[in-house]
C-alpha cells in the first residue's frame, strides 16, 4: 500500500481486473495544478523545491545553449522548466518558459497502457501516481504517454514520474514546486477554483496587456488534465518546448487494449470450447481398421 | 547454404543419437529421431513458457494468476524475451531440420480442398498421396515461421523502448499481439490432433514411434517412402484379417454359449 493510499481515494488502477476497491467512498475534490506561464521568470525554484523533495541526487547535464537544466525530465528530475526563444511575426524576441512535468491527465494514456495490477494508480482528486513496487519495467507507459513523461531507471528497472507530490497532498499541503514559486506563477488548489483562476489572468492578458490570443490550456482530447496552464498564445502551445494543442493516447493503444486483448482471449475460450466439442461431437479419428462397429446413435434411436 | 544445413542436421542428429535411442519394436515404425523429439520439446517448451509469462503481462485478467509461476511480475517481465529468445533459436534448429519434408507439394493443394471432411472426420484414411505430414501440419509450421520473425523482431524492439522510439513501439505492442493471437488458435488445434483427436500421436514426439496402422492411416504416403509397400494393400489386409479373427472368435463364444447351456440345462446331481 501506499503511503498516499490512506489519504486519498482511489479512482482507477492500472492492470487491474474487477472493480476499484473503495472507489469513490468520500467525497475529493478534484485538485489542479495552474502554471501561469507568462509570469514565470525561469528562476528554478520549482526544479530544487522538487529535487530536495524527493531526495534525488543532482544528476549531470547537458549544456544546449539555453538555460535550460537539461534536455528532458528524467527518472530523477520529474520537473523542468523549458526555455526557448521565439521570434514573432513582427521580429521582436519572445523568451517562453514553461514548467514541464506530467500533466496528470483525467484520461491518463501511461494507466492504459500498464499491464501490470497496481503499478499506476488515479486517484478521485485526480493524480496519477506511480507506485514502483508494482512496477514491472516493461515501459509501455513511456510511449502510452501523450508527453513522453515516465522516465525508466536503467538500475531499478522502474519507471518514475512526477507524483504531483501526491504525499503531500494526501496531508492537506500544496505541492514542493508550488510552495517554492517566488513570482506567484505556480498555483495550486481545486480544478474548478484553478480554471477560474486561469480564465481570469487569460482575460486580463487579452484585455489588458495586448495577448490577444491569450487563453487556458486544458486539453479535452484527454479530458482535461490536473496541470493547466496560461499561454501568451494558446493557438501555439507547441512554441513553449512542444506542448502539443491536442494530445492524444496514441489510437494504437485503444485497438491493443479494448480490442485485441479481449479478442484473444475470446480466442482462447473459444478454441478450447471448439476442440473439447469437437471431441464430444465427432471423436478420435482412430488408426485403421478400427474395432467393428456395432451400433451407431441416429436422429431415430436415441439413448 | 542447403548443403550447409543438411550437413549441421546431420551433425546434431549423430550427436543426440549418442545421448539417447528410439526403441523400434515389431508393427511399429521410427517417426521421430531423437534429436527431432529434443527440438521439438525445447521448442515446445520454451513456446509454452514464452506463452504463460506472455499472457501475464498480456492481460489483467491472468496476470495475478500467471506472474507468480516466474517469481513475481517484474521477474516475469525479465525473463519472457529469453524465452522467446531461445523458443527462435529452437525453432530455427527445427526449421533446418524439417525444410525437406515440410516442402509444399500438389498433394497438399488437394488436401485442403477436403478440409471439411478432414476436420468432421468423414473420411477415415487420409488419402494416398499424404506423406509425412499433411498440409494442416505444414500451414502450422508456415505459421510459426512467420509469427516467429514478428515476434522476434516486434520483441527486440519491446526489448529496448528507449533505442527505438514510441511509433516503432505502437507498432510492436499490437504486431506482437496479433502473432500471439494466430499461434494460440494453431496451438490449440496442435496439442488437440497430438492427443486426444488421433490417439497413437503423441507417442511419435515421446518415444518416437508409431504403429504400422497409424501410418497407412494418418500419412499413406509416407508409409509407402518407409517401408515399400502399399499402404490400402496393407490396411485392406489387416482389415480383412481382423474380420475373420471376429468371425472366429464369434464362433467361438457361441460355441461357448451352446456349451454353457448343455451344462446348466443339466439336472443337479446328488451331492
Amino acid at each position: 500500500m501506499l503511503d498516499t493510499e490512506r489519504t486519498l481515494q482511489i479512482k482507477a488502477i492500472s492492470g487491474h481486473p474487477g472493480s476499484v476497491p473503495g472507489s469513490h467512498a468520500k467525497r475529493e475534490v478534484e485538485v489542479a495544478k495552474y502554471i501561469d506561464v507568462t509570469t514565470c521568470i525561469g528562476c528554478k525554484a520549482c526544479e530544487v523545491a522538487c529535487v530536495e523533495w524527493n531526495d534525488h541526487p543532482f544528476r549531470e547535464t547537458t549544456f544546449d545553449n539555453t538555460y535550460q537544466t537539461m534536455p528532458n525530465t528524467e527518472w530523477n528530475y520529474y520537473n523542468l522548466i523549458r526555455f526557448n526563444e521565439h521570434q514573432r511575426d513582427d521580429g521582436t524576441l519572445q523568451w517562453l518558459m514553461r514548467k514541464d512535468q506530467c500533466m496528470h491527465c483525467a484520461d491518463p494514456g501511461c494507466l492504459r497502457a500498464c499491464p501490470a495490477d497496481g503499478a499506476i494508480v488515479q486517484y478521485t482528486n485526480g493524480i496519477v501516481d506511480f507506485n514502483q513496487e508494482n512496477c514491472i519495467g516493461c515501459q509501455y507507459c513511456v510511449s502510452g504517454c501523450p508527453f513522453n513523461i515516465p522516465k525508466f531507471n536503467q538500475a531499478t528497472k522502474k519507471v518514475y514520474k512526477c507524483t504531483l507530490c501526491s504525499d503531500r497532498v494526501g496531508q492537506g499541503l500544496e505541492p514542493a514546486c508550488i510552495k517554492s514559486c517566488p513570482t506567484g506563477c505556480l498555483h495550486f488548489g481545486t480544478k474548478e477554483e484553478m480554471k477560474a483562476m486561469a480564465e481570469g489572468r487569460a482575460r486580463q492578458l487579452r484585455e489588458h496587456s495586448g495577448f490577444a490570443n491569450a487563453g487556458v490550456w486544458d486539453p479535452p482530447s484527454i479530458q482535461g488534465t490536473h496541470v493547466i496552464y496560461v499561454l501568451h498564445d494558446i493557438t501555439k502551445p507547441e512554441l513553449y518546448g512542444g506542448l502539443p494543442a491536442e494530445p492524444h493516447i496514441p489510437v494504437v493503444y485503444t485497438w491493443w487494449k479494448f480490442a485485441l486483448k479481449p479478442l484473444s482471449l475470446l480466442t482462447v475460450f473459444l478454441g478450447m470450447f471448439a476442440v473439447f466439442f469437437h471431441y464430444i461431437f465427432y471423436g478420435p479419428k482412430r488408426a485403421q481398421p478400427e474395432p467393428p462397429v456395432i451400433e451407431e446413435e441416429s436422429h431415430v434411436s436415441r439413448s | 547454404m542447403s548443403a550447409e544445413v543438411e550437413r549441421l542436421n546431420e551433425r546434431m542428429h549423430r550427436a543426440t543419437s549418442r545421448m539417447g535411442r528410439t526403441v523400434v519394436h515389431a508393427g511399429e515404425l521410427l517417426r521421430h529421431s531423437v534429436y527431432t523429439r529434443v527440438v521439438h520439446w525445447a521448442v515446445a517448451i520454451f513456446f509454452i513458457l514464452a506463452l504463460l509469462s506472455g499472457f501475464a503481462i498480456f492481460t489483467p485478467w491472468l496476470y495475478a494468476w500467471l506472474a507468480p509461476l516466474f517469481g513475481s511480475g517484474p521477474r516475469t517481465r525479465l525473463l519472457h524475451p529469453w524465452f522467446g529468445l531461445i523458443f527462435c533459436a529452437a525453432f530455427l534448429l527445427m526449421l533446418f531440420n524439417w525444410l525437406q519434408p515440410m516442402n509444399w507439394n500438389e498433394s497438399d493443394r488437394r488436401w485442403l480442398r477436403r478440409m471439411r471432411e478432414y476436420a468432421t472426420n468423414e473420411e477415415k484414411m487420409e488419402p494416398e498421396d499424404v506423406g509425412k505430414f499433411n498440409a494442416g501440419q505444414k500451414l502450422w509450421f508456415r505459421a510459426i515461421v512467420v509469427a516467429a520473425i514478428v515476434f522476434l523482431i516486434t520483441g527486440f524492439i519491446m526489448w529496448w523502448p528507449e533505442i527505438f522510439g514510441r511509433v516503432l513501439m505502437w507498432i510492436s505492442y499490437f504486431l506482437h499481439d496479433v502473432a500471439a493471437l494466430v499461434m494460440l488458435g494453431g496451438f490449440i488445434i496442435h496439442i488437440y490432433e497430438g492427443t486426444a483427436q488421433q490417439p497413437g500421436t503423441f507417442r511419435a514426439m515421446t518415444r518416437g514411434t508409431v504403429t504400422d496402422r497409424w501410418a497407412w492411416t494418418h500419412h499413406p504416403a509416407w508409409y509407402r517412402e518407409v517401408t515399400g509397400r502399399d499402404p490400402r494393400a496393407d490396411y485392406e489386409r489387416a482389415a480383412q484379417r481382423q474380420e475373420e479373427r471376429q468371425r472366429m472368435l464369434a464362433a467361438w463364444e457361441r460355441e461357448q454359449d451352446a456349451r454353457e447351456r448343455q451344462t446348466e440345462s443339466r439336472p443337479p446331481g446328488p451331492a
